[in-house]
């Protein structure tokens, strides 16, 4: 980022439990209770929020719309300023950002959900794909995780004892929203060479984030996490053109957001299959100086189109406790990490 | 807690996408068991073929004819094939990099099993019985421990070229509607409407959805309403919809239920369609078995002043 000409902050987040099934709840049942408890963090009230960004899938669920239907648990009348992104609400919340950086609102309410219980989310992802060359194959995200799982253990990048680690590593959280904590057998085989423990639990769940500018921030939140950038970037679309063992996008992405102008204490990385956190830990530098996913990151839980959001929210939340003063959050969308999203949060001084 | 509500849910539906010359030509190209790829200015071969250079976004149309055979870059064991995908028993995803081109292609590999795999393997193209121009006409790849396939310079230029696809897509759900409405859903079993109240604002919401969405809180004092109502506005249905068997014109309708803040549709029968009107009056009709209402027709009563439902237009 070049010029950023206001100081934009989480000043608060709230997540639902990550749940295999929420077949008792619609979507806006799962999702208010999360709007309410992150309005309520702040004291603000639907009317008080400046813009209003959302993301979401309803390929998901199978709901044609089901944002709209979402929008009840918001309070959108009288009519609000408001607006949606078919993706991870990570990129809601640039949206969001963007908007407070402009000047047209001083706060924002970003909140994303995902329910793929009702469908088959392996099969729901191959509907994003090339449909020309790629879709009419269905191949599901797991077999397209393994193929840059298998390139990374060609390279000599990671084998598979220290894939399991990292599922260890991830679900060793303490996160009591988490859907899986703790020893989990690392398993089968789902698509060689990633087994169960590499993949991301299937689940529902939904996330809000709060961003406030200046002065309005430090009212609202006694140590607001500063986004001192945010920045995303994507790879060619064609698989077979990629160096699937790395991630070029995310790389540029950090250095825009400023990454690598100081040293990080924590990094939230949205890396649905252990695989992938190898990518992005080597694509970003990070070494052993960096908390790497304290909340247990996408291997614990991974609420599609939530999860990426959750990062920044962990990772703003952290900031907000005293327990980081420089994190990053990562958020990812599409096949073997197409597309990625870094922001830089920082807390002031103690 | 009651039973949760569960229905099957097919979402199905054929894409049709046009070709630009470059898809166009490969796709083409497959249907004739020749792999063509684009160069770029900077001499790179893509395989599969794109119209943008991935790197400059620069427009490319130079076609390249390129081998059937090739090497795989990366590979996958998918021991559970799923529906659609290109085989029925175990096989490997895979990258391939054929013969002449400098990216690879994502397909499958028919082996015996993962030990017959390993990336830098030598593979060919198995081409499908029937081609149409489409990515599936290479059935899959196999192994091949022969020279590269020499390609016979193909110019791209085909007979009938294949203009579009049509991509079938079918995604199966298992729907739940929640707790609101399945409390309406199981009411209207027993023939009756029960809506939601707000807390806040009071206004009693048919169907419910669990949330007002005005005031963006949770519903959930139960109200029964109707059985009849209003209709507040109309339709006239002209266009016979796919598997409905009712006789078209016809009317749609806005229907007010009475107690009801928020208006339902339905359609109306009972009454010639050019003489459904505002402020009508009409009471649901079940049919034998029926979990919601066939229809409405007229109660018979006057009409509904105009002052008592315009808000709820
Ligand atoms: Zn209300």
């Amino acid at each position: 980022m070049t010029a950023v000409t206001r100081d934009i902050a989480v000043v608060a987040f709230a997540q639902s439990d990550v749940l295999r099934s929420t077949a008792e709840q619609s979507e806006v049942e799962m999702l208010m209770p999360v709007l309410h408890d992150v309005l309520d963090r702040t004291g603000l009230k639907t009317g008080d929020i400046g813009f209003t960004c959302s993301g979401s899938c309803d390929y998901l669920a199978g709901r044609a719309f089901s944002f709209t239907l979402a929008l009840d648990g918001v309070g959108a009348w009288p009519p609000i300023s408001e607006s949606h992104v078919e993706m991870d609400g990570a990129w809601a919340l640039y949206e969001a950002w963007t908007k407070l950086l402009s000047g047209d609102a001083d706060t924002a309410l970003v909140y994303s959900y995902g329910k793929s219980s009702p469908g088959s989310v392996r099969d729901v992802l191959t509907r994003q794909l090339d449909p020309y060359y790629v879709a009419p194959l269905w191949p599901d995200s797991v077999a397209l995780a393994a193929l840059q799982a298998q390139a990374l253990i060609d390279a000599g990048d990671t084998d598979e004892p220290a894939l399991a680690g990292i599922g260890a590593r991830s679900r060793a959280t303490d996160n009591t929203r988490a859907q899986l904590r703790g020893s989990v057998p690392q398993g089968d085989y789902v698509v060689r060479p990633l087994r169960t423990g590499d993949c991301p639990p299937v689940g529902d769940g939904a996330a809000a984030v709060i961003l406030a500018a200046g002065e309005r921030a430090r009212e609202l939140c006694s140590r607001p996490a500063w986004i001192r950038g945010i920045d995303h970037r994507i790879e060619a679309h064609g698989l077979g053109v990629r160096d699937l063992t790395d991630s070029p996008s995310t790389r540029l992405a950090a250095e825009k957001a400023g990454a690598f102008e100081r040293p990080l204490d924590t990094a939230e990385l949205h890396a649905p299959f252990s695989s992938q956190e190898v990518v992005l830990c080597k694509a970003l530098g990070l070494d052993g100086n960096v908390r790497v996913n304290p909340s247990g990151g996408a291997l614990a839980a991974n609420p599609m189109m939530a999860a990426g959001l959750i990062r920044i929210g962990e990772a703003a939340s952290r900031i907000h406790r005293g327990e980081s003063d420089r994190a990053l959050a990562h958020a990812t969308s599409g096949p073997c990490l197409q597309q990625n999203l870094v922001a830089v949060l920082e807390g002031d001084p103690r | 807690m009651p039973e949760v509500l569960k229905a099957p849910l097919v979402v199905e539906f054929p894409f049709t996408r046009s070709l630009g010359p470059v898809q166009s030509a490969f796709l083409t190209g497959l249907r004739e068991r020749v792999v063509l790829g684009v160069r770029t200015r900077d001499g790179r071969t893509l395989v599969p073929p794109v119209e943008y250079d991935p790197v400059t976004a620069e427009e490319i149309r130079d076609l390249v004819e390129v081998a059937p055979t090739g090497t795989v870059t990366t590979w996958a064991w998918n021991h559970e094939p799923r529906r659609g995908q290109p085989l029925s028993s175990p096989f490997a995803w895979v990258l391939v990099r054929l013969d002449g081109a400098d990216t690879a292609l994502l397909h499958v590999l028919d082996a015996p099993g993962p030990d017959a795999v390993r990336t830098g393997m030598r593979v060919r193209v198995r081409w499908a019985e029937d081609r149409v121009g489409a990515i599936t006409d290479i059935a899959c790849f196999e192994p091949y421990d022969g020279d590269p396939a020499q390609p016979t310079g193909h110019s791209g230029e085909f007979e009938a070229p294949v203009t579009g696809i049509v991509a079938p897509a079918r995604l199966d759900y298992t729907y739940s509607p929640g707790r609101a409405q399945t409390a309406y859903i199981n009411a209207l079993a027993d023939r009756r409407a029960v809506g939601e109240r707000c807390p806040s604002c009071r206004k009693v919401y048919v169907p419910p959805r669990g949330a007002c969405p005005t005031c963006g809180v949770a519903t959930s004092e139960q109200v029964e309403v109707g059985p009849a109502g209003t209709v507040t506005t109309f339709c006239i249905v002209n266009i016979k919809a796919k598997n409905l068997d009712i006789e078209v014109p016809y009317v749609y309708a806005h229907i007010a239920l009475d107690g009801a803040d928020l208006a339902l549709h339905g359609r109306i029968g009972g009454i010639p369609y050019d003489q459904v009107r505002m402020g009508l009056r009409v009471e649901p009709v079940w049919t034998e078995g029926g979990r919601y209402p066939d229809h409405y027709r007229p109660t018979g009563e006057p009409d509904a002043d105009y002052e008592i439902y315009k808000e709820l237009l």
